[in-house]
C-alpha cells in the first residue's frame, strides 16, 4: 500500500538533463511535459466541459507575488505562467523563456552572476498585449519593493542591474551566485506590468481580484466563499485547455469533501486531499480513479541538539533504533505513508536511494546506550554524569493521530530505560518563538525541508541559520551546526550544474543521515481522487499544488 | 417615545464601545496572530514575516492599532481584509445572502411548525401528541446539528439521491428551482433545532395565557373553545415570542457556523470561522461589531414592537 507510483518509466531525469544541456532543444519539446503515451484518448479540438476541483481552505489571494498560502497557487499555475517550471521528474523546463540558462549553454556565467534570459514571442496577456522582458522586469522588481506585501524575497533581494535587452531577452547579475534561484523562479508567476504600473498602491490594486495572467486559463468570477471559475483562454500559448471551464470549489471540512466526491458534485479532490482512514474505500468506489502520491512533506522528531541528552551520537541512534517506524505507519496511519531515511522526498531529483535503511530492534537501542555508558538508575531511567536520558516531546495540541503516535514512543523508550513526557501546545504558539528560538527539548513536525523543491537546505542545517544564537536567518531549530555540513551547503549554492549538485545532496543526506538532528518518522502520502473520466491528470508533487497543470486536463 | 429612543440609543454607543475594546483585546491576546500561519512556510524568514507586520501595522502597541481602527469606523471605513484585500462591508455584503436565504427559511418553517406544536401541546396537555412533542424536542435540541447534517446527507443525497449533497447551487445553473431543491436539507436540518426551541417557549408561554384570568372570564361567557384559545390566549401567548424573535434575530443575519459547514453553505457563519481561523482581524472585528449592532437593534425593536401591541406595556 506504500508503493508508490513513479509513473516516469519512458522519461528518465538522466535523458532529460542531457536533453537541457544540448541548448534549447528542451524548449521545442518543453510543451509535451507529460509525455503522453501513445495510447492515451485524444484531447478534443476545442475547449469542452467543466472540471471542478473541490478544495478543503478557499483561495483568496490572486495576486501571485503577494503573501498567500498553497491553496491559492492551484489558481496562479493556471491563470500565470512563471519563467520555467519544474516537472514531475524534478527537471527544470522553460516556460516563458525558451531555455532553461546553464554556464554550459551561456545563460549563467561561469562565476554564476551574470543571467541572461530569452523569452518566448508568442505570448501574450489576456487582455490581449504582448508579454515582453519589461513585465519580467516590472515583476522581479516589485517583489523587493519594500512597499509592496510581498511573499517570500529569499534570492530576489540578490538581483542588481536588472535590464531589459529587448523584448525578448533580459539580464541581470546576482550579488552572489545563488543556484536555487533557478527553482525559485519556477514559483515566479510574471504579472502585467502595463496594468500594475497604472496603480497608486499594488497592494490594493484591482487586478488583485480580477487578475490577468499568460495562462491556460482566464478569470472568469469568484463567488466568495464558495468557488472561483475559470475559463479557457483559447490565445493559450502552450498546450492546451480542453476543458472550457476550470473551477475550484470550496469545501470547508475535509469530510464533505470526500462526500461530495462521493456523491459526484466535484470531479477532482485537491487539497487536502482524500483523509488516510477513507482510502480504502475510497479505492472501491465505482467511476473513480483513487491514487496514493507521495509528498514532498515528511513527519520527523527534530532534537534539539544543545540539549545535553542529545548531544552524544549513541543516543541519538539508540532513539532512532527504538522506533518501530513500521508498526507506527500501519497502525496509526491506514498504512497510508512511506518509510523515508532523509528530508529530500522521493520525487526529487536530488533524493538519496542509498542511505542505510533504520531498523527496529531494542537490544541494538540498549547495546547502544550501554556501551555509552548511559547506566539506568533505581527509577529504571538511564543516566550519565548526572543527566537523566528525559525529555519533554512536544507537538501541536489536538492533532489526536500525533497524540496517539506519541504514546506509542513513548512506550517504546520506556522499554529502553529513555523517559519521554508529552507536553503539547496549541500550533499558534507551538511555532512561534517556541520553536523559532529552539524551546523545546524535542518536537514532532510535519514539512517540507525544501524552498521551491530546490535541494538547498542550508535554512534548516546551515549553523548561521540558527535563530537561537546570534539572531540566525533561518530555521535550523534543531541548533545543528557541521562544519562538513556548513561547507557542502555553501558549495551547492555556487553550483549550478544539476549532476554536480546533486552528488553534494546526497552527501548532504548522507551526513545528516548519520548524524540524526532529526529523526524520520515517514514521507507523507497523499490520496488523490478524481472522476474515472478525466484524462490528462498528472500528478507533480515537485509543486505544492494538484492543479499545476490543469491545461493539460480534458474529459475521455 | 422620544426619551426613550435617545436613552437607548446612548446606552447601545457605550455598550458597543465595551463590546469593541473586549473583542479586540481578546483577539490579539490569540497565541499566533495573523503572521503564524507563514510560521512553517519553508523559505519564509522571520525577517519576511517581520516585514509583513510591519507593513500591516501589527507590530504597533495594541493601544495605538485600537484606535486607528475605531477612529476608521467612526468615519465609516471597516477596514480591509487581510486574506483578500476587500474592504470588511464588500466581505460581509458577499457573504449576507447566503446566510440570510438559509436562516430565512429554516426561521420561516421553525416558527410555523414550532409554535403549532407549542399551542397543540398546551391545549392537550399530556396527551400522547404532548409526550412525543416533548422528547422530539429533547432529542432535537441533544443531537448536534453536524451529526444530523451528514445522517441527512448520507440518506437522501448518497443512498436515495432525492437532494443535493450541500452547496447552494449546482455550478452552472442559477436557476431559483435548483437553489430551492439544495435549500430544503440545509434549512430543514437547521430548524429542526429551532422548532425545538420555538414549541417549548410557546407551549410554556400558551400554558401561562390559559390560566389568566381573561381566559376564565371568556370562557365564563360560554365562547367555544377554538376562539378562546384563536382570540384570546394564542395573542397573549405570542407577546413573549416577540422578544425571543428579538433575541434570535442577529442569529439570521451572523449564519450558522455548523449548518453552514456541514452543507458548503458560502454564509455568514463560515465567513466567521475561517476568519478567525486565519487571524484575518479586521473581518471579525467587523463581524463582531456588526452581530453586536444587530443584537441591540434586534432588542430594542422587540421592546417596541411589544410596546405597540401590548397596550399594558408604555416605554419609558
Amino acid at each position: 500500500m506504500t508503493e508508490h507510483d513513479k509513473g516516469n518509466s519512458n522519461y528518465s531525469r538522466r535523458d532529460a538533463l542531457r536533453m537541457m544541456a544540448i541548448g534549447g532543444v528542451a524548449g521545442l519539446i518543453a510543451p509535451n511535459l507529460l509525455g503522453k503515451p501513445a495510447f492515451a484518448q485524444t484531447p478534443p479540438a476545442n475547449p469542452t466541459g467543466r472540471i471542478v476541483v473541490g478544495l478543503s481552505q478557499e483561495p483568496t489571494s490572486f495576486n501571485p507575488l503577494m503573501v498567500h498560502n498553497e491553496v491559492d497557487e492551484g489558481v496562479y499555475f493556471s491563470i500565470f505562467d512563471a519563467l520555467f517550471r519544474i516537472d514531475p521528474q524534478g527537471v527544470i523546463q522553460p516556460n516563458l523563456a525558451v531555455e532553461v540558462p546553464s554556464q554550459e549553454n551561456g545563460g549563467i556565467s561561469q562565476d554564476g552572476l551574470a543571467w541572461r534570459i530569452r523569452l518566448r514571442d508568442d505570448v501574450r496577456w489576456h487582455d490581449g498585449e504582448p508579454f515582453t522582458a519589461e513585465d519580467v522586469k516590472y515583476t522581479l522588481e516589485l517583489i523587493v519593493n519594500p512597499d509592496f506585501r510581498a511573499w517570500r524575497t529569499l534570492g530576489h533581494a540578490l538581483l542588481r542591474d536588472i535590464t531589459v535587452v529587448s523584448p525578448t531577452e533580459i539580464t541581470w547579475r546576482m550579488e552572489e551566485p545563488f543556484a536555487p534561484y533557478m527553482s525559485f523562479l519556477t514559483e515566479t508567476f510574471m504579472v502585467p506590468k502595463h496594468i500594475l504600473e497604472k496603480e497608486a498602491d499594488p497592494n490594493e490594486a484591482a487586478f488583485n481580484q480580477a487578475p490577468i495572467g499568460t495562462g491556460a486559463f482566464k478569470w472568469g468570477q469568484r463567488i466568495a466563499g464558495d468557488h472561483i471559475e475559470l475559463v479557457a483562454n483559447p490565445d493559450y500559448f502552450g498546450d492546451g485547455p480542453y476543458i472550457e471551464q476550470l473551477v475550484f470549489k470550496y469545501i470547508p471540512d475535509r469530510t464533505v469533501l470526500y462526500t461530495q466526491f462521493q456523491s459526484g458534485d466535484i470531479d477532482l479532490v485537491g487539497l487536502a486531499y482524500i483523509a488516510p482512514d477513507k482510502y480504502a474505500e475510497a479505492s472501491a468506489l465505482p467511476d473513480r480513479t483513487v491514487e496514493l502520491i507521495p509528498a514532498p512533506q515528511f513527519e520527523f522528531i527534530l532534537l534539539n541538539m544543545e540539549r545535553p541528552q542529545f548531544k552524544e551520537l549513541a543516543v541519538r541512534e539508540a532513539l532512532y533504533a527504538a522506533m518501530d517506524r513500521k508498526m507506527i505507519i500501519d497502525a496509526i496511519y491506514y498504512g497510508v505513508a512511506g518509510l523515508t531515511e532523509t528530508f529530500m522526498p522521493q520525487q526529487s531529483f536530488y533524493y538519496n536511494p542509498d542511505l542505510p535503511v533504520q531498523e527496529f530492534n531494542l537490544d541494538r537501542a540498549r547495546k547502544l546506550l550501554d556501551d555509552a555508558g548511559w547506566v539506568p538508575g533505581a527509577d529504571g531511567i538511564r543516566a550519565k554524569d548526572g543527566v537523566r536520558l528525559a525529555f519533554a516531546n512536544t507537538t501541536t495540541a489536538g492533532d489526536h493521530l500525533r497524540e496517539q503516535l506519541q504514546q506509542f514512543l513513548q512506550q517504546t523508550f520506556a522499554e529502553i530505560g529513555v523517559e519521554m513526557t508529552i507536553s503539547n501546545l496549541p500550533p499558534a504558539v507551538l511555532w512561534g518563538d517556541f520553536w523559532t528560538y529552539s524551546r523545546f527539548d524535542s518536537a514532532i513536525a510535519g514539512t517540507t525541508y525544501l524552498v521551491a523543491s530546490d535541494p538547498d537546505v542550508t535554512l534548516r542545517f546551515h549553523s548561521k541559520a540558527i535563530p537561537s544564537q546570534t539572531g540566525g536567518r533561518g530555521s535550523n531549530n534543531s541548533q545543528y551546526s557541521n562544519p562538513e555540513i556548513d561547507a557542502l551547503l555553501e558549495e551547492g549554492a555556487r553550483t549550478f550544474d544539476p549532476e554536480k549538485r546533486r552528488e553534494i545532496y546526497f552527501k548532504v543526506q548522507e551526513i545528516i543521515r548519520r548524524d540524526l538532528p532529526l529523526l524520520p518518522l515517514y514521507a507523507r502520502t497523499l490520496v488523490y481522487g478524481r472522476k474515472a473520466g478525466i484524462e490528462g491528470f498528472v500528478a507533480n508533487t515537485n509543486t505544492r499544488t494538484e492543479s499545476w497543470h490543469a491545461a493539460g486536463w480534458y474529459w475521455a | 417615545m422620544t426619551a426613550f429612543l435617545l436613552k437607548r440609543f446612548m446606552q447601545s454607543l457605550v455598550l458597543l464601545v465595551i463590546v469593541s475594546i473586549i473583542g479586540f483585546i481578546v483577539l490579539n491576546l490569540i497565541p499566533g496572530g495573523p503572521m503564524a500561519q507563514y510560521g512553517l512556510d519553508p523559505g519564509m524568514t522571520q525577517q519576511d514575516i517581520a516585514r509583513l507586520e510591519e507593513q500591516l501595522g501589527l507590530n504597533r502597541p495594541l493601544w495605538v492599532q485600537y484606535f486607528d481602527w475605531a477612529w476608521r469606523l467612526l468615519q465609516g471605513d471597516w477596514g480591509t481584509s487581510f486574506r483578500d484585500g476587500n474592504p470588511v462591508l464588500t466581505v460581509i455584503g458577499r457573504h449576507i445572502f447566503a446566510t440570510l436565504l438559509l436562516m430565512g427559511s429554516s426561521t420561516v418553517i421553525a416558527v410555523a411548525i414550532g409554535t403549532w406544536i407549542g399551542i397543540r401541546g398546551a391545549t392537550h396537555r399530556y396527551s400522547a401528541f404532548d409526550y412525543v412533542a416533548t422528547v422530539g424536542a429533547m432529542i432535537a435540541l441533544s443531537i448536534p446539528t453536524f451529526w444530523f447534517g451528514l445522517i441527512g446527507i448520507y440518506v437522501f443525497a448518497l443512498e436515495l439521491g432525492w437532494l443535493p449533497a450541500g452547496n447552494m447551487y449546482t455550478i452552472g445553473d442559477g436557476s431559483i428551482l435548483n437553489y430551492l431543491h439544495h435549500l430544503i436539507m440545509p434549512s430543514v436540518v437547521l430548524a429542526l433545532v429551532h422548532i425545538a426551541i420555538w414549541s417549548r417557549f410557546m407551549r410554556s408561554s400558551t400554558l401561562d395565557a390559559m390560566n389568566q384570568e381573561f381566559v376564565k372570564t371568556a370562557r365564563a361567557k360560554g365562547v367555544s373553545e377554538r376562539r378562546v384559545i384563536m382570540k384570546h390566549v394564542v395573542g397573549n401567548a405570542l407577546l413573549p415570542m416577540i422578544t425571543l424573535a428579538g433575541v434570535q434575530l442577529p442569529s439570521i443575519l451572523t449564519g450558522a457556523l455548523v449548518t453552514e459547514t456541514v452543507f458548503t453553505w458560502p454564509g455568514m457563519g463560515r465567513l466567521f470561522l475561517d476568519s478567525l481561523g486565519y487571524s484575518d482581524y479586521p473581518v471579525v472585528m467587523g463581524l463582531l461589531m456588526f452581530s453586536a449592532i444587530l443584537t441591540i437593534a434586534g432588542n430594542l425593536i422587540a421592546d417596541i414592537v411589544v410596546a405597540l401591541v401590548d397596550p399594558r406595556i408604555r416605554l419609558a
